[in-house]
């Protein structure tokens, strides 16, 4: 009879468990775990990728960087969490991560049925395809019959889907779980084309074993604005990894980088760029967070230029003139202002 | 002498019906409020959930679907789940099939007294089935059949098949003229029928005189030539449709893709081994007195092996074997690795992923492998009856 009491007893501690998951907001379990749980995609060079020593790093890594230093105050309290495209969304709303910051493209399905919130972009991409030169095809719409591989369950596939329908093309899919499988794929010769965001196509060149044997073709099929996300019912968390990554644009509009925060917190001059850096107005309380968060993320992960530079630009996409070039520089990036 | 009237409560009939009572309400209780919990969490969430997404358009494409056609702009989610699901089951009966005759070959090699024989036998076995499937899956694709096969302008050619790192181009027969492909069929039907008549009377005659035909052989024989003098005597009723080169990559004809082909290859070696195992261990099982007895009476070695041996081992080797079965189907669902589109790839993945609807989507392809499971084991559990011993 003991072991049927101890039964029941835990039963009915489980049942307790069930029914008292009430959660704290997202930010106070971040600061009392003492670490940001980030999931980013781990195998994309530019984006997410470790680097010789081991560290994540890229333009989506520096995302969850910034938001440990504005929510923690320190850079390096993160945790990332390598994710494919089928986990990423399941991963965020089980409570698993705390931000998804994985190349991540938005779109009304994910955003109003999937309890997700996209943020803000931190890159804008478009969906392209890649052949081998040898193959003599110099655009999209000669590709009629093709075999394409592509990394399943991503809006990619819908894209190509609809641009071959549109253009009464037939094709043949090659699906992979992950990006590194189709490029494996591709070189191997499983399938004539790769399709991907643009930036992808350039970062899996990179790992190619002749890179000058590729051709990226002309023609953007897609709008891939990629960008962190978080679960739904948290507002202010929801506002705290927008405003880092306006904070990080923000910066960059207004040339504070790592190197010359310090002397502008001594002397801002400009009063955005001294509510920026934290030397004027109460930012960090509005947002629940420390008064410094601001000049805590800039002076440890850098601006969104140098951040650029340090992650994206060494995978062959420049930068000048493109769509994520700031908006006074003739791109689409503008972020509202901190104040 | 007064009857004692034993408490209830020491009645153990009423005692296991108690036990039994609390046992189902515990486990009901635990579901039902893992039920609760999950609706309550997906509203907390607001995570919509519903079925309606089975007669949306699919918005991406499957490549490959034999049985069904797909049809982009078309094809909508439910059929996306029933292509998967079909594309499951023709895996799982390549590779059963496959690793059956594979595993009994190796297993019989291993018995060999041939000491090099055995002893391949046996690293064969140590081998693969000691590494783990999905590296073995991947190592056959991407590093074998991949950097060997040539690209579709360099396939390799045998006749009309074409060998290429897409596959295995193959002319595919049709039917052209319906009046004499059923009078074709209806010929092939009689000589079945025929050579049905033809095992009986062997059989019978076997029984009366002890005197042994070769009827299997006679009866490959003539259907094979009567097949064959009735299709030319007809001028042909099947047409053949037979893969030509494109631009990219062979159209027309059939196709064996070469991720189905990758995924048979390996799920058959892997499980091949295991069977193997179990074909060992059955025939070891067969005690040498029953040898001994057999050759006593006469019998030769061939016979020993047909009539004595292999029933004998059989009752032994299926039930393991069932397992294996059941366990390569479940092992298909690595298919993803090489772009197989099987269930779990096409529905638990990329039908999963842009509907949002995990719950609903992962609890179909449990229902799915688990109804697979059942039949499989239902049809080979009535085999499994009819070869264990039969008290008389």
């Amino acid at each position: 009879m003991k072991y049927v009491t101890s039964l029941v007893t835990s039963v009915a501690l489980a049942g307790i468990a069930f029914a008292t998951s009430v959660s704290a907001s997202t930010l106070e379990e971040v600061q009392n775990r003492g670490e940001l749980r980030c999931g980013v995609s781990g195998g994309v060079p530019g984006f997410s990728a470790p680097n010789d020593a081991g560290k994540m790093v890229g333009i989506d890594a520096a995302v969850c960087d910034a938001v440990a230093a504005a929510v923690l105050g320190d850079a390096s309290k993160v945790t990332y969490i390598p994710l494919n495209a089928k986990e990423r969304f399941t991963a965020l709303s089980s409570g698993e991560i705390d931000v998804l910051s994985r190349n991540t493209t938005h779109t009304l399905t994910r955003e109003a049925s999937l309890g997700l919130n996209f943020t803000y972009y931190n890159y804008i991409d478009g969906q392209g395809f890649m052949v081998m030169k040898d193959a003599g095809i110099s655009s999209a719409l000669e590709l009629d019959g093709a075999s394409i591989c592509v990394q399943a369950g991503t809006t990619t596939e819908l894209n190509m889907a609809d641009y071959f329908r549109n253009n009464n093309m037939d094709y043949t899919p090659v699906g992979y779980e992950t990006s590194t499988q189709t490029r494996e794929g591709f070189e191997g010769g499983a399938c004539d084309v790769l399709t991907s965001d643009k930036s992808q196509l350039a970062a899996l060149s990179t790992e190619m074993a002749d890179p000058s044997s590729i051709l990226i073709l002309p023609e953007t099929i897609s709008k891939e604005p990629l960008g962190p996300v978080v679960a739904q019912g948290d507002d202010q968390w929801m506002d705290i990894v927008a405003f880092t990554l306006y904070a990080l644009i923000n910066a960059e509009e207004l040339g504070v980088t790592s190197a010359n925060i310090d002397d502008l917190v001594a002397n801002p001059g400009n009063p955005s760029v001294g509510r920026l850096v934290g030397a004027e107005g109460d930012t960090g309380e509005k947002l629940g967070l420390a008064a410094d968060w601001s000049y805590q993320v800039i002076k440890q992960v850098g601006n969104y230029g140098e951040i650029y530079e340090a992650t994206v630009e060494p995978i062959g996409i420049p930068r000048a003139g493109s769509v994520n070039d700031l908006w006074t520089r003739g791109g689409i990036l503008y972020a509202p202002p901190i104040r | 002498m007064s009857k004692t009237k034993i408490p209830f409560y020491r009645n153990p009939k009423i005692r296991s019906l108690f036990v039994q009572f609390f046992v189902l309400s515990l486990v009901s209780f635990l579901i039902l409020s893992i039920y609760q919990t999950t609706v309550s969490n997906l509203i907390e969430r607001g995570i919509q959930t519903s079925t309606s997404f089975f007669d949306d358009v699919a918005p991406f494409k499957i490549g490959f679907s034999p049985f069904l056609d797909f049809d982009l702009g078309k094809t909508t989610y439910i059929e996306v789940f029933y292509i998967g699901i079909l594309n499951t089951i023709l895996i799982a009966i390549l590779g059963i099939i496959a690793s059956t005759i594979l595993g009994f070959i190796v297993g019989i090699v291993r018995l060999s007294p041939n000491w090099l024989a055995s002893k391949c036998a046996l690293v064969y076995i140590e081998v693969f089935r000691n590494v783990p499937l999905l590296l073995q899956i991947m190592f056959w694709n991407f590093a074998v059949f991949l950097a060997t096969l040539p690209p579709p302008k360099k396939s390799i050619e045998f006749g009309f098949l074409y060998l290429n790192s897409r596959g295995l181009h193959t002319p595919i027969p049709y039917v052209e003229d319906e009046l004499r492909f059923n009078f074709w069929i209806f010929i092939l039907l009689m000589t079945v029928v025929g050579c049905i008549f033809l095992s009986k009377w062997a059989k019978k005659s076997f029984e009366h005189t002890g005197v042994k035909r070769p009827v299997f052989f006679y009866n490959f024989l003539i259907f094979t030539i009567l097949a064959t003098l009735s299709y030319l005597a007809l001028g042909g009723p099947l047409e053949f449709d037979i893969p030509v080169l494109g631009k990219f990559n062979f159209k027309g004809g059939g196709q064996l893709p070469l991720p189905l082909f990758s995924l048979w290859f390996a799920l058959t070696i892997y499980t091949s081994a295991f069977i193997a195992e179990n074909v060992r261990a059955g025939i070891s099982s067969v005690s040498t007195g029953q040898l001994e007895a057999a050759n006593s009476i006469g019998l030769n070695r061939t016979q020993t092996i047909n009539m004595i041996v292999i029933p004998q081992a059989m009752r032994v080797i299926i039930p393991p074997t069932i397992s294996q079965f059941l366990n390569l189907t479940k092992n298909s669902s690595l298919a993803v690795a090489v772009g197989y589109e099987e269930i779990v790839a096409v529905w638990a993945g990329i039908s999963l992923n842009q509907t949002g609807q995990a719950v609903i989507i992962i609890a179909m392809t449990i229902i799915v492998y688990e109804c697979m499971s059942l039949f499989t084991s239902f049809i080979l559990n009535m085999y499994n009856r009819k070869v264990q011993i039969t008290e008389r």
